[in-house]
């Protein structure tokens, strides 16, 4: 295990005019951690999970990614140019909508494709390859390469952006609700997938999730929010098992047992 | 010679916010230690507190204060305090845990659910399942459930699946909760060599067993945990 986190979190706030989006929000996030923040709509979570990921400017405190050449870099203080670069190629984000993170009006090949031209491959050869690759390891048939994500299934939609965003070996990937919208057969295998693919790769991802079994399953950490503040956090069983806070005592004890 | 496991002063209750903010004891003063090779098994009455001091020890319950000390590669963690990267860590290398029912992921099968815990310490794949199968035939579970994911199996399958994930990897400390619960008596037998096994090979085992053959064919010593009931200091 390295001795260097991730990411360092410093006290971020962010206010929409007087409300609050989300308030001294302060953790660190380790190689190979995968972190859930839970909470109800309006909690601030995707709010956080946007401060962090560049997609909304903190109001105040600091970001810091460590980046590949060992160098923390503020993130509030990077060019656009260079933060776009990071987006595309050392990160990773999943959207709940996969119309929201693909083109829809490109192949599936391309849309893996895409991302690694952004990190300078060339080769149509080599690129078709390895698309062709990640879309069977995200379990989509070799002859749906050509075809356009418009005329697929949301689940399959899911998996594409899953492997649009890990063909350039990301080392952090932000999930927003990953499996909000799709039914419970097609989102166990979407967990499952995730659940691999991140032991295998040894990602660090951070995921917004209001499933607290999605979190039990994926995570190792656990963040609850309420309000804009991180009201508990901890271990992913520990939380689930032993929830100290009245709120969080209140989502455990609403999960409806099948 | 270390101890691998000492628990000190160990205090435990349960807030129930939800109902009032009632506050339920749940042990007090928890002291005890567990060498290597040796075999304690926690006694008392349901609802005296087994589990939660299992569940202590794992990292799943807090506690409200006291010490859980573990010999982690040469140092000492303190798990009652510790980060929850450095419990990972504890967990993945040091401390393992057969719990009582078996936490089945979707589509993941018998074998590989027993595999994982060695995958997570760098094993190749092959030899892992290799080392999954050994186990799986040894305790009896039908070959035709290997590829299978263990949700639609019966209690005592699931029961065994559990017991080899817990037994495959060669932590240095085994925390049990009720292993052979849902086990017939061939299957008891098994596990009772399998915990000899361990014994001899130095492991320190902490358990709460309810089958009275099975806990007298294992115990070293038997730690009886109404002693630190707060229910009885009370009375």
């Amino acid at each position: 295990m390295t001795d260097t986190p991730l990411l360092k979190v410093n006290d971020v706030s962010k206010f929409y005019g007087s409300r609050i989006g989300c308030r001294n929000v302060s953790f660190e996030l380790w190689p190979g951690e995968v972190l859930a923040i839970v909470g109800e709509s309006g909690s601030g979570k995707t709010t956080l999970l946007s401060c962090l990921s560049t997609r909304l400017m903190p109001s105040s405190g600091i970001v810091e990614y460590h980046m590949r050449d060992g160098q923390y870099r503020d993130l509030a203080r990077m060019g656009e140019a260079e933060r776009r670069f990071l987006m595309r190629t050392d990160w990773g984000f999943v959207h709940q909508n996969p119309a929201d993170g693909l083109r829809m009006t490109v192949s599936a090949g391309a849309n893996v494709g895409e991302r690694l031209m952004a990190v300078g491959d060339r080769h149509y050869g080599n690129i078709r390859a390895t698309a062709a690759d990640w879309l069977a390891r995200v379990e989509i048939d070799e002859d749906r390469i050509d075809d356009q994500p418009r005329a697929f299934s949301g689940g399959m939609r899911q998996r594409l952006q899953i492997a649009r965003n890990l063909v350039t070996s990301p080392r952090l990937v932000f999930m927003d609700e990953p499996t909000g919208g799709l039914d419970v057969s097609v989102q166990a295998r979407l967990l499952d997938l995730v659940r691999g693919l991140v032991h295998d790769l040894g990602l660090s991802a951070i995921i917004v999730t209001h499933d607290l079994a999605v979190a039990r399953l994926l995570s190792h950490r656990m963040m609850v929010m309420k309000d804009g503040l991180v009201i508990e956090q901890g271990l992913t069983d520990r939380v689930l098992d032993d929830p100290r806070e009245p709120y969080t005592q209140l989502l455990v004890s609403s999960i409806l047992q099948v | 010679m270390p101890t691998p496991l000492v628990v000190s002063e160990v205090f435990k209750s349960f807030t129930m916010h939800l109902r009032d903010g009632i506050t339920l004891p749940v042990v007090s003063g928890v002291s005890f230690s567990v060498k290597k090779g040796e075999c304690v098994v926690l006694g008392g009455p349901s609802g005296v507190g087994k589990s939660s001091i299992l569940k202590m020890l794992y990292g799943n319950y807090a506690v409200d204060s006291g010490q859980i000390l573990i010999e982690h590669q040469g140092h000492l963690v303190d798990l009652a305090h510790a980060a929850p990267r450095a419990v990972m860590e504890v967990r993945r290398d040091t401390l393992g845990y057969v719990s009582q029912f078996l936490r089945a992921v979707p589509r993941v099968s018998a074998l590989d659910v027993v595999a994982e815990p060695l995958l997570a310490r760098g094993v190749a794949q092959a030899e892992a399942r290799e080392r999954a199968s050994d186990l799986l035939a040894k305790l009896n579970l039908p070959r035709e459930l290997w590829q299978l994911p263990p949700a639609t199996f019966s209690g005592g399958e699931q029961q065994r699946v559990n017991i080899a994930r817990g037994f495959i990897t060669d932590h240095a400390i085994l925390l049990l909760d009720e292993p052979t619960a849902s086990l017939d008596a061939v299957n008891r037998r098994v596990v009772v060599g399998m915990i000899a096994a361990k014994k001899a090979e130095g492991v320190a085992l902490l358990g709460i067993f309810h089958d009275e053959e099975v806990r007298d064919a294992v115990a070293d010593r038997i730690l009886d945990v109404s002693a630190f009931s707060p229910r009885k200091a009370a009375a």
